[in-house]
């Protein structure tokens, strides 16, 4: 229940920054910063090999002032709170408390109500996403003419490497982060997640490490790509720590969300949710919790090496002292093959969730769906190696990864089987998330048949390392994961703030990036079958009028961005139109709470007697029983 | 003022300030773009091309630990932080290395010899060369595109008049290193040193030698 | 309109727009794409790609077909209506038959992309102990080149014409070739786009690729790694030439760069050039 202040009792704008807040963490983040420098800085010495002094860099002191930002952060909004009042002997509390509070102030601190969380997450994550997409701008301006540089060579790698780490860092949670911790609860019948003061913690750790990655411009930028491959990460200015850092703590955040989730979905399920009536988003959401819990600390692992390796004389990496640089690609492909399922799974999810809904029919072949889902976490970890096909991995290795990468494909077409059936007799409405959905299936699939040619070692001799493995990926991860965010974006956010989209603009959007996104990534296939190599700053002349026309299309991919970012101003910032509270007549949980929903979710944790998908049967009621006094 | 004229007065504020950052970002990535400096032409046709190498850069340079190469003059007393050099298409050019730095070692013995110059050799103090030790290359100017490749000798170690940062005048040890190439049809290429001699960093090859405006540059042929 | 003939007529469709659009493919488009018939291995894949290909062509084709048709005939016509559909959750004969047909189509695919890959390696890089070796490389000895990586140029030491190394590379026609790619600093690739080669250049290890040269050809060669700034410059000519012309070639060669081989380490499957040689 949040209290509504009277205005004459509000203590000034400078009372209120004091306390543990956003501000608090800026300040904390400084000084910590400062201090982890100056504690590094005592430790350079004459026998550190690798970056002597003529460098002009201490490595040392910039991982350390680092961390010890991030811990200032983390202590000045209050997360070390909690710890350290248990350390003192105080008695456990609950972290409801830390959810009370009025209006915009609970966005600025450390809020346990996940709903809070989740819009934080929102838009935390798409400030990073829109810096990543200016960042792609930017790289098309440059790729517009193979003779005329616009950026330094270093720049631009290292714009590159920020546009692959932004998004790779930041969408990987950009379903789980905002919709799963807003809507999984609802789902469940929970109140809450089961960690709510780790849920805060994973969003604010994100936003630390969103800014540790912007500041690698200032050491140097790093050259390596997002894949950041030793040992030429060895050789890099200070700016590969921030991307290190980076990483580290996107790994750290998203171990914790995806554990966090697990917990909850397990545990936290209100009576009569058994397994088989989860909704198959629940289910995307798990099995993505899972790869997130397993595989972040791999890279983490890997960092941690390549981050010793450039402080403390350590050679894992380098070759000529009985180092390896297969050692860092492996490592690297464990985590980031699950890495791309971790952003594949979430949008199989939302399509699943969704089309039900709009064609107004239970989801067809749930417990197939289902096994498509595991059956992708499962495989997701035997398939790594197909990243490394030419490296000169032993050679009886690769009959087996091609034949575990193509089965791959066997549950990801479960999900199009599901989604096929699903529409089958329907009665199709093409509302706006309902065109993103759709638009998923013809992404995906371009994606997913480009990913069969790739796993076929021969094939992929044509086309690793060129623009028609950077079509794929862009195709399955902007065209799976990216349209599918703005489904949920368009779906969700209704409910989430209480204000509607404007229909038309949210129409022009999705038409202009639909088509905006297949101008600028179809020709990337012929680019690369051509002989176009990925992170290239020049090219053959003869492919200038292709690159042209990608970064043109790029371009209006963009200004399809600032339709929607201009809906989300005019709509939800300026005019604020209320939302009916179930725009979409969705029989799922959440829709069934008022709009805006209460803070404490439920008045009375509801019991579940019905499948999520109750279209189509007599009576057509939501699927919670509510005791009297009901939930609306 | 209402509640809606001053959530549109914060959002166009708001948007200033957004517009603003984003022209700061881009100018943050546009810095450090190489700047250009043309060649001294000479008598008919011959194109003259002064430049020094040292073992460190001015102490006023952002990174003043650093290898780099300047351009320079005839009498080694203009320097210049400039590692894009504009040259004539089709035309000879006749380059004058003033070498400052001590020796690294070639990784690569192949590149000792000099290859893609007019003649086939160079002039190292006025001697003709085909090859030097490879253990006494302080740098090597190449062109790979057009298959330029000149190692230069470095200053012994028992040299009584070093020079340590730029700007180096004549009257320190030096050595001297001239060829002659001919520059191929217009267009843009590149160029770089491939000594390992980035000093404090592994193997050699990280800093100075992977940013453009130390070891490495552009010949724009116009 | 029943069930049955919606899917009647879907499998019309689909089928008029395979029988045209698959041939189109696997005839017109494929037998022309890169990386082209220069060498044995990359008109292997060729092949190869063509029978992905045409394999894709009517599986893309049912997945479209199903949507397109799907999005016209069970829209909701009623633009206010929010009437449910039929309660079908799930059909045991249609899964079936598709698990089925998706198992066999991608083991065939993981049979016929190892049989490509195991009757002369494709073309690909496959470490210093290949299994995939083309068949007149074990008839006769073939030539050994190694491709040396470094930042950020290509060169070639020939071991069997004295270590000699050189800037750019020429291969005879009609030869089995052993390239053996290494690097001496950073992970680069060594990318010879129209002979269809492309092996990842380890520093400290020794990837072997065979490529079997047919008639003369040009080819260019990119390094497919990012390997620090250049990476995009890294780029080169090769040529396939006539074996006599190649042996006049290599002839030249190491009278030419006869200074050069005097300084260089012996020949070597890898190199570890000393780390501790840096300025300063």
């Amino acid at each position: 229940m949040s209290t509504i202040a009277m205005t004459t009792d509000r203590p000034p704008v400078w009372r209120r920054l004091i306390g543990f807040n956003l501000f608090m963490g800026i300040i904390g983040a400084i000084v910590g910063y400062i201090i982890g420098y100056w504690i590094g800085g005592r430790f350079t010495g004459a026998n550190i090999a690798y970056y002597g002094p003529e460098a002009g860099q201490n490595d040392i002191a910039i991982f350390l002032g680092y961390f010890g930002g991030v811990v200032g952060f983390m202590g000045g909004l209050g997360f070390l709170n909690y710890p350290f009042r248990r350390m003192l002997g105080h008695p456990p509390t609950l972290a409801e408390h830390e959810s009370e509070g009025e209006g915009i102030g609970r966005y600025f601190r450390l809020c346990t109500d996940h709903k809070v969380v989740a819009m934080q997450y929102l838009v935390g994550i798409g400030v990073f996403f829109f810096i990543g997409g200016l960042n792609a701008m930017l790289i098309r301006t440059e790729l517009l003419q193979p003779n005329t540089h616009v950026f330094g060579a270093n720049q631009y790698l290292t714009l590159v490497g920020m546009h692959g780490s932004m998004m790779m860092g930041m969408m990987t949670s950009g379903i789980l982060g905002p919709f799963a911790n807003w809507v999984v609860p609802l789902m469940i019948g929970s109140r809450r997640m089961a960690f709510p003061r780790i849920e805060s913690f994973t969003f604010w750790l994100l936003m630390a490490a969103g800014v540790v990655l912007i500041t690698t411009i200032f050491f140097g930028g790093f050259q390596t790509g997002w894949t950041g491959y030793q040992p030429l990460g060895d050789q890099n200015t200070a700016g590969y720590d921030a991307y290190i850092g980076f990483f580290a703590l996107v790994g750290v955040s998203m171990c914790l969300l995806g554990f966090n989730l697990i917990v909850t979905i397990i545990t936290m399920r209100a009576p009569g949710m058994t397994w088989s009536r989860l909704p198959i988003f629940v289910w995307a959401v798990l099995a993505t919790a899972w790869l997130m819990a397993l595989a972040a600390p791999m890279l983490i692992a890997a960092l941690l090496m390549g981050a010793m390796d450039r402080t403390i004389q350590t050679a894992f990496y380098v070759p000529g002292q009985g180092g390896s640089s297969y050692l860092f690609q492996n490592l690297f492909w464990v985590f980031g093959h699950p890495e791309v399922y971790i952003v594949a799974l979430p949008g199989f999810g939302i399509v699943l969730e969704l089309l039900p809904v709009f064609a107004r029919k239970p989801l067809w072949g749930y417990r197939l769906a289902v096994a498509g889902m595991l059956g992708v976490a499962l495989l997701s970890f035997f398939v790594w190696q197909h990243h490394l096909f030419v490296s000169g991995i032993n050679a009886d290795l690769r009959p087996f990864y091609m034949l575990s990468t193509e089965l791959i494909s066997l549950p990801t077409g479960f999900t199009f089987l599901c989604a096929m059936g699903t529409l089958w007799r329907g009665r199709i409405r093409f509302t706006v998330p309902m065109l993103f959905c759709l638009a998923w299936v013809f992404n995906f699939l371009w994606g997913g048949i480009s990913g069969v040619l790739l796993s076929d070692v021969p094939s992929d001799v044509t086309t690793h390392g060129s623009f028609f493995s950077m079509a794929h990926f862009h195709y399955t991860i902007m065209g799976g994961l990216v349209f599918t965010f703005f489904a949920a974006i368009y779906y969700w956010v209704p409910k989430m703030t209480g204000f509607k989209f404007n229909e038309r603009l949210a129409k022009v959007h999705f038409w202009s990036m639909f088509i905006a996104f297949n101008s600028t990534f179809a020709p990337l296939f012929a680019l690369g079958f051509l002989g176009m190599p990925r992170r290239v700053v020049t090219y053959p002349t003869n492919l200038q009028g292709l690159n042209d026309w990608v970064s043109v299309s790029a371009f209006v991919l963009g200004l399809s961005m600032l339709v929607f970012l201009y809906n989300v101003v005019w709509s939800l910032l300026i005019k604020r139109e209320p939302a009916e509270a179930n725009p979409w007549h969705s029989k799922s949980a959440e829709w069934q709470l008022p709009t805006p929903v209460p803070v404490y979710d439920f008045e009375r944790i509801p019991v579940f007697d019905a499948d999520p998908y109750p279209y189509g049967v007599e009576p057509t009621g939501p699927p919670v029983v509510a005791p009297a006094g009901g939930v609306a | 003022m209402s509640s809606y004229g001053r959530r549109l007065a914060g959002i166009t504020i708001a948007t200033a300030i957004v517009c603003v950052a984003i022209g700061l970002y881009i100018g943050l990535y546009l810095t450090n773009v190489p700047g250009s400096s043309a060649a001294t032409p000479g008598p008919a046709g011959v194109t003259n091309l002064y430049l020094g190498t040292v073992p460190a850069a001015e102490t006023t340079d952002p990174h003043p630990d650093w290898v780099s190469y300047y351009v320079v003059n005839r009498t080694s007393t203009n320097w210049q932080h400039d590692t894009t050099f504009v040259l004539p298409a089709n035309s000879l050019v006749h380059v004058t290395i003033y070498q400052f730095d001590g020796d690294s070692g070639l990784r690569n013995e192949f590149l000792s010899q000099a290859t893609g110059t007019v003649g086939g050799g160079f002039l190292l103090n006025g001697k003709p060369t085909l090859a030097i030790n490879p253990d006494d290359a302080s740098h090597v100017f190449a062109i790979p595109q057009i298959g330029l490749s000149v190692p230069l000798e470095g200053v012994p170690d028992s040299a009584k008049n070093p020079c340590s940062n730029a700007p180096c005048p004549l009257s320190m040890d030096h050595e001297t290193i001239t060829f002659t190439f001919r520059t191929p049809g217009k267009g843009l290429y590149r160029w770089q040193c491939f000594v390992p001699c980035a000093a404090g960093f592994i193997q050699g090859f990280g800093g100075p030698m992977q940013t453009v405006g130390y070891m490495d540059g552009f010949i724009k042929v116009v | 309109m029943t069930g049955g003939q919606h899917f009647r007529r879907i499998v019309i469709l689909w089928l008029i727009s395979s029988i045209i659009l698959t041939p189109l493919v696997v005839f017109v488009l494929a037998p022309g794409m890169p990386p082209g018939n220069g060498s044995v291995e990359a008109s292997g894949q060729v092949t190869d790609n063509t029978v992905l290909l045409g394999l894709a062509t009517p599986v893309a084709l049912a997945v479209l077909v199903y949507f397109a048709y799907a999005c016209w005939a069970f829209r909701e016509r009623d633009t206010d209506a929010v009437l449910d559909g039929p309660a079908i959750r799930g059909n045991a004969t249609v899964q079936t038959w598709w698990l089925v047909v998706t198992t066999v189509i991608v083991l065939f695919l993981a049979v016929f992309g190892s049989v490509e890959l195991l009757k002369d390696g494709a073309g690909g890089g496959q470490g210093p102990n290949p299994i995939a070796t083309p068949a007149a490389a074990k008839a006769n000895p073939p030539l050994q080149v190694q491709v040396i990586a470094q930042q950020w140029q290509f060169t070639y030491r020939w071991p069997g014409y004295g270590g000699v190394e050189t800037q750019h590379l020429e291969l005879p026609a009609n030869t089995t070739v052993e390239m053996h790619v290494t690097s001496l600093d950073v992970i680069h690739s060594f990318w010879a786009y129209q002979l269809g080669v492309k092996a990842d250049a380890n520093p400290g290890e020794d990837n072997i690729a065979y490529v079997t040269t047919k008639g003369p050809l040009t080819f260019n060669i990119h390094c497919a790694e990012l390997c620090g700034v250049w990476h995009g410059y890294m780029f080169d000519t090769g040529y396939v030439v006539a074996k006599p012309q190649f042996a006049s070639w290599i002839a030249t060669q190491r009278v030419k760069y006869a200074p050069a081989t005097k300084n260089l380490v012996p020949y070597s499957k890898t190199y570890f050039p000393d780390p501790q040689r840096r300025g300063g």
